[in-house]
């Protein structure tokens, strides 16, 4: 018998980052390593020359949803105001490996999402027509033509809900969550940035509506700017400030199967049948649920939402049904009420917040870290924030990609 | 039984294993590295096996599973695989089931401990259910050759298997492995129930079977897995788990190699080398890590003429010209030529259940392992799994557990007297923590075999800077291949403890995550597939339909007709002809799939104020009253009907896709909100079957068929309600319309639907029309339709609906918002018609509104709207549109550009009310 050789991926670098011990006070704060905090802390060292500047963790780093997340990278959004990030943020995807020396594995193969009814025939032609005007690369395809990218894909027509077709963004793509974080914190730690793990926030330091620094379990800290990029975890943190964020916490799983032979060439994702799946660079296919019904901050979903996101995974693509989950987790997504993120300025001086990025926040990094870095430093919204501001709940403009032709993820 | 493996035949025995099968077959090299290439053959001889994975080609086919968990049966054909799985074309046929099972106590693994935690459990009443994924009970004791209660082991374990079969509520099933442990008590298992069988299975049973299973107490008696030690050139074929060597030769009767070389860490090794020597494998040394060894093992040993190296390890490993194994470098500088080395570096608790549990685990010096801390749940453990190593103390701990269990489950308990032990050599010395043997070729200590990582991946990753656990793994990737880091999962993090000087406490594991043996996607699925993948609904006309040629829409799960072409007719000739029937004669269609709920209670017209933005609560009885539902942020979610048929009895009617949600949005508001309102809601849509007479001529129709009822435009006034005989079937009558025509909804009991929907199709020329019909009719009265006209982000008063938003209310839900700046804006994006400059082309739904002329190829381009709705419409006799547009109300006569895939087609805006805009039609 003779067995044929896998390539090794590419190693990642020798040196990522060193352990440090928190000083007593920093210009900026960013609570959560998380792949937004670590960038950042990137840009505002790169872009900003502020490099007196500490990422807090609770955890380990990247340890929460950059680690649980399904890697999916794309900016096919509806709205002006969400291509706008998500495209910004792709176009620096798309410099990212040069930008960090660093590889992330950021692989361009496309993200189709299927259509099954006329409605979603509908939403997504529209969404198609917006990305185009809005120099998006999308395009409207046929089952035949879905096919011919995804030749898995069942798309004939005595199935529960056939394919009706599909939009697909080539641009779009994965890349590997964990080398991205540590691509972040490598070149932020070699510009400076103290990256501190262990070290939980418990709460804000201020002086009258002055945030001056924060609490932690390793005792205060003083900072000039403090930072907040904890996801669901934020409104744990302004509570203590008596602000409430408009933020809901709900589980969301995904899975690996184990590592197969190359089937699947591009991402697919269903939002209908709540199916999302793309073959990992070594080989397991990842695949994310729905989102639980039931909000909680446990890293664990319900069971029976596995069961189901697999009925409808096997319909879509029969070659799956012999492959095994091998492994299940869970995320925790924060959700605003219009399902898009709150990034910006708070009623506190010194006091930021990026967070609500529900199921969108791995594709967003690199934009988002830029936009916030500049929020910070600058002590304005960024344009690119100025409408995902905390003030949009107040005055009704809201962003809402879930009510309309959005997909989740 | 022969087996085949990679094209050549095989023997194998009634009990093999493929694994087993192949190593008395003589298969050393069974796979190689997925990167290095290097030889590799069987590690293990069960759930730890890391090296050799096969394809299953028979049966039902599998793309990856180990060796040492498949039965061999006649004609099994595998192929071996080297890291990577093989995901079979052929579509699997096979059926896949779910069961359910609510017991008092729930025992995981059937061995000595969980033999006597049922038994224990059993005896005293509850109801028991004993889960073990061997095919056969024992779990360790299938490879011991102790005495238990005087009896053979394989004897005592019949005994126990008999004792248990007479307890009537006590269930024992085997091949049946616990693969999640989820919060109260909720834990999953899979059944193999055909896989050994091979073409004998009965085609009638399900292959595999999921048990959902809700236990009030749960006994984890899981068990260990052995662990290895890692040193140079630690893969070679013939380097095996020291346990799994003496169960190949002891529970399969084929003989691991000729002469072996046993390396070890703790008193277990020792006890290997003895059970290894007894089966005829000459052991030419044995090496044991610790200064101090078991007194009774060394003994035993020395006994058999096999004297013990203390403080001795392997230094490296020498291979044949096929990679093998043949000699063993000891770090005393002797080559030992052996063709098997046994190692053994210690237990690994098999905490992985309890760990998903959420229960913690501690490590024990003690038991050199990590073992279960505090549980989390109602969660006992016992036996090995708790680090017990005797074979008494397990079954002491077993028979306590179920005691206490059952105990905890309300039951007076008895505790059965504790089987005595002969035979059993008594542990002494303390184990060693021992993982790593340094070496400078580091890079043939392999770590995960599996994954080709080695010790030199582990101390890059930590010269990087990484320190936590969770990095190690995910920048050596040890832990993440098929074996779920198995046999690599401890021994990474005791290699870092050597490494980095930190103790196994402060290091800690990874998380376990469920499930704990892999689950194929088909049995999750289980019966919902195909067709039943998500349940069809089909309203009680349905087969009317189908025979009449309907083309049919999914509307949410339900089958609507699309349209009704006749013989050699297009979709557009058809709904020409159906439109054109219902503008100028009679036409009729089925709408029982509108949600329907049925409201009870005083307090129905208060929730529906507050629910809805337009008054109810004055709406008397026998009437009918259309509303518009908003979320918190003002945004339409729902519109319909409601029907008050009694003081306290009212109909409300639901979009065909939101039903369900509307259900659950009123019970939200009711149980959460608002517990004190007396109301009761109840889904009745499929109880009642809704035909629609739609037409000028709908009267006539309706007074033949209904002679007893006053069909006058006095006698029976626009949104009223009635109580009638329709074709001698007692029928509610509603007078609404969704069309702008005379039109009448009669709904009856879904058992006479069809009848009714006969008799009206008989009563004379009727068309009957579908869902694209509808959608024309509606448009050209500027209904908008809730989910393609609105996206969430639209109000009612962009809807041009401001006189239905209530001013005198004080409240409802919604009304908040609607005062917001952004939210109260005059220039939002509006309803409004389009139509074609040039009167003839239709623009696509989902096409977005530029400014005309509008350059394309340079974006960004501006958009102001989209296209919402789009039909030919008969009526006009021109293509016609609905769109969303901003500040559309105010910008009626507009010429813009419709953008569909980057062609534009010039289109003017118009009033989204194009058809008989003084609804002067609707009495007929």
């Amino acid at each position: 018998m003779t067995w044929q050789l896998t390539p090794r991926l590419p190693a990642q670098p020798d040196f990522l980052w060193a352990e440090a011990e928190p000083k007593a006070s920093y210009d900026v704060i960013i609570v959560g390593a998380g792949g937004h905090g670590l960038a950042t802390a990137y840009y505002l060292a790169k872009n900003h020359g502020i490099t007196n500047v500490a990422v807090l963790e609770r955890g380990w780093l990247a340890g929460g949803n950059m680690a649980r997340n399904t890697t999916i990278i794309r900016s096919n959004y509806l709205w002006d105001e969400s291509a706008g990030i998500y495209e910004h943020a792709l176009k620096l995807w798309e410099g990212l490996e040069a930008d960090l020396d660093c590889e992330v594995a950021f692989s361009q193969r496309g993200v189709l999402n299927l259509a099954h009814s006329l409605g979603d025939v509908r939403e997504g032609r529209r969404r198609v027509n917006a990305n185009q005007l809005n120099g998006v690369d999308a395009e409207w395809l046929t089952p035949e033509d879905v096919q011919k990218i995804a030749p898995i894909l069942n798309i004939s027509t005595d199935v529960r809900y056939p394919v009706l077709g599909a939009t697909f963004q080539p641009r779009a793509g994965i890349a590997k969550h964990d080398w991205v974080a540590w691509g972040y914190a490598r070149a932020a730690h070699a510009m400076g940035v103290d990256l501190i793990q262990g070290c939980e926030v418990t709460g804000v330091l201020r002086e009258g509506d002055r945030v001056v620094g924060v609490d932690t379990v390793s005792g205060p800290i003083r900072a000039g700017r403090v930072a907040l990029a904890a996801a669901g975890h934020s409104s744990v943190i302004t509570a203590s400030l008596g602000l409430r964020l408009p933020l809901q916490s709900f589980p969301l799983q995904a899975l690996v199967s184990e590592l197969l032979e190359q089937v699947l060439d591009t991402v697919v994702m269903s939002n209908a049948v709540h199916v999302y799946v793309s073959q990992a660079h070594k080989g397991e296919l990842v695949m994310g649920a729905g989102i639980d019904g039931y909000v909680g901050y446990g890293q664990r979903g319900s069971f029976p939402v596995i069961e189901h996101q697999m009925a409808a995974a096997i319909e879509l693509f029969p070659i799956f049904a012999r492959a095994h989950v091998l492994r299940t987790w869970g995320g925790i997504v924060d959700v605003s009420p219009d399902a898009s993120p709150i990034v910006g300025l708070t009623p506190f001086e010194g006091l930021y917040v990026n967070c609500g990025w529900g199921t969108g926040g791995f594709k967003a990094t690199p934009g988002i870290g830029w936009v916030f870095a500049d929020t910070i430093a600058n002590d304005r919204p960024h344009p690119l924030a100025q409408p995902f501001a905390l003030a949009r709940f107040a005055d009704g403009a809201l962003i809402d990609e879930h009510g309309a032709a959005a997909v989740a993820h | 039984m022969r087996i085949t493996v990679d094209g050549v035949q095989l023997a194998a025995r009634p009990g093999d294993t493929l694994a087993s099968a192949l190593l008395r077959a003589g298969r050393r090299v069974l796979s190689q590295g997925i990167y290095t290439g290097r030889p590799r053959g069987l590690v293990s001889a069960g759930v730890e096996e890391s090296n050799v994975f096969v394809q299953v080609l028979s049966g039902s086919g599998e793309p990856m599973v180990r060796a040492t968990e498949i039965e061999a049966y006649d004609g099994l054909r595998v192929r071996t695989l080297a890291g990577k799985g093989l995901l079979p074309d052929e579509p699997d046929e096979a059926r896949y089931d779910k069961t359910f099972a609510h017991t008092d106590v729930l025992v995981v693994g059937g061995g000595p401990a969980g033999l006597m935690a049922a038994l224990a459990a059993g005896e005293s009443g509850a109801r028991v259910l004993l889960i073990d994924d061997q095919p056969r009970l024992g779990g360790r004791l299938l490879a011991s050759r102790a005495i238990v209660d005087g009896l053979a082991v394989h004897d005592w374990v019949s005994s126990m298997r008999d004792r248990l079969q007479a307890l009537p509520e006590v269930t024992v099933t085997s091949r049946t492995a616990v693969v999640g442990y989820y919060d109260h008590n909720y834990l999953v298992a899979v059944e193999r129930r055909t896989d050994h069988l091979g073409s004998a299975a009965p085609a009638t049973m399900a292959r595999h079977r999921l048990w959902n299973i809700r236990a009030g107490q749960v006994v984890l008696a899981t068990g260990a897995h052995e662990r290895s030690i890692a040193f140079a050139d630690n893969d070679r074929p013939g380097i095996m788990l020291a346990h799994s060597a003496t169960a190949y030769a002891w529970r399969y009767g084929c003989r691991p190699g000729r002469r072996a070389v046993v390396f070890g860490a703790h008193d277990g090794a020792l006890a290997a080398a003895v059970e290894l020597a007894d089966a005829g494998v000459e052991v030419a040394a044995v090496l044991d890590v610790r200064d101090v060894v078991g007194a009774d093992f060394a003994a035993a040993l020395a006994r058999r003429g096999i004297s013990v190296q203390t403080g001795a390890t392997v230094s490296g490993t020498l291979a044949d010209d096929d990679g093998v194994l043949r000699a063993v470098l000891t770090s005393a500088g002797e080559t030992v030529a052996a063709d098997l080395l046994a190692v053994s570096g210690g237990w690994n608790p098999a905490v992985e259940l309890f760990s998903q549990s959420g229960g913690r685990t501690f490590w024990s010096e003690a038991a050199a392992g990590f073992v279960p801390d505090t549980a989390a749940q109602p969660t006992h453990c016992a036996g090995v799994l708790t680090g017990a190593v005797s074979l008494a103390r397990v079954l002491s701990e077993g028979a306590g557990a179920g005691a206490e269990a059952a105990r905890a489950a309300g039951l007076d308990v008895t505790e059965p007297a504790t089987p005595s032990v002969e035979g059993e050599l008594r542990e002494e010395a303390a184990p060693a923590a021992y993982f790593c043997v340094d070496s400078a070729a580091e890079e043939t200590v392999f770590v995960d075999l599996q994954r080709d990582a080695t010790l030199h991946d582990i101390r890059r990753a930590v010269g990087a800077g990484l320190t936590s656990v969770e990095h190690i793994k995910r920048y050596t990737t040890i832990g993440t291949a098929a074996d779920q880091g198995r046999g690599s999962g401890v021994l990474a993090v005791g290699v870092l403890a050597q490494l980095s000087g930190r103790s196994m406490a402060e290091i800690g594991t990874t998380t376990y995550r469920p499930p704990y043996t892999p689950i194929s996607f088909a049995l999750l699925a289980g019966r919902d597939r195909g067709r039943l993948a998500d349940p069809e609904r089909v309203t009680a006309i349905h087969d009317w339909h189908v025979e009449h040629g309907a083309v049919f829409e999914d509307v949410g799960q339900w089958k609507r007709p699309w349209f009704f072409p006749r013989p050699a007719e297009s979709m557009d000739e058809a709904v020409r002809r159906e439109c054109a029937a219902a503008r100028t004669g009679v036409a009729m269609m089925d709408a029982s799939t509108l949600g329907t709920i049925e409201l009870q209670g005083a307090d129905v017209g208060l929730l529906l104020d507050r629910l809805y933005t337009n008054v109810f609560s004055s709406l008397k009885i026998g009437s009918v009253r259309y509303g518009v539902m908003c979320g918190p942020d003002g945004m339409v979610i729902d519109d319909g009907t409601t029907a008050r048929l009694a003081e306290d009895r009212w109909l409300m009617s639901t979009t065909t896709g939101n039903a369900a949600k509307i259900l659950e949005w009123l019970e939200e508001w009711l149980q959460t909100e608002w517990p004190d309102l007396d109301v009761r809601c109840t889904s009745v849509t499929d109880q009642w079957s809704t035909v629609v007479l739609v037409g000028p001529r709908s009267r006539d129709t309706l007074e033949e068929l209904a002679p007893e009822l006053d069909c006058s435009v006095e006698g029976f006034p626009f949104m009223t309600v009635r109580q009638a005989a329709v074709a001698g079937i007692p029928a509610r009558i509603m007078r609404v319309s969704f069309s702008g025509e005379l039109a009448y909804e009669i709904t009856v009991a879904s058992w006479y639907a069809l009848a009714v929907w006969e008799a009206v199709f008989a009563a004379g020329e009727i068309t009957p029309y579908g869902t694209e019909t509808m959608h024309v009719l509606r448009a050209e009265k500027g209904y908008p339709i809730v989910g393609q006209d609105t996206d969430g982000t639209v109000t009612p008063q962009d809807l041009g609906m401001g006189w239905i938003v209530s001013k005198k209310k004080p409240d409802f839900v919604g009304k908040r918002s609607f005062a917001r700046a952004d939210t109260s804006r005059s220039d939002r994006r509006q309803l409004v018609g389009v139509v074609p400059v040039d009167g003839r082309s239709r623009v696509a739904e989902g096409a977005q509104l530029v400014s005309h002329g509008a350059v394309l190829t340079q974006p960004p381009v501006a958009m102001h709207g989209h296209v919402t709705s789009s039909y030919h419409s008969v009526a006009l006799g021109t293509p016609f549109a609905l769109a969303l547009l901003d500040a559309g109300a105010s910008r009626h006569g507009e010429v813009l550009d419709a953008v569909d895939d980057g062609h534009a087609t010039a289109v003017q805006v118009v009033s989204p009310v194009p058809y008989d805009p003084d609804g002067v039609r609707r009495d007929g």
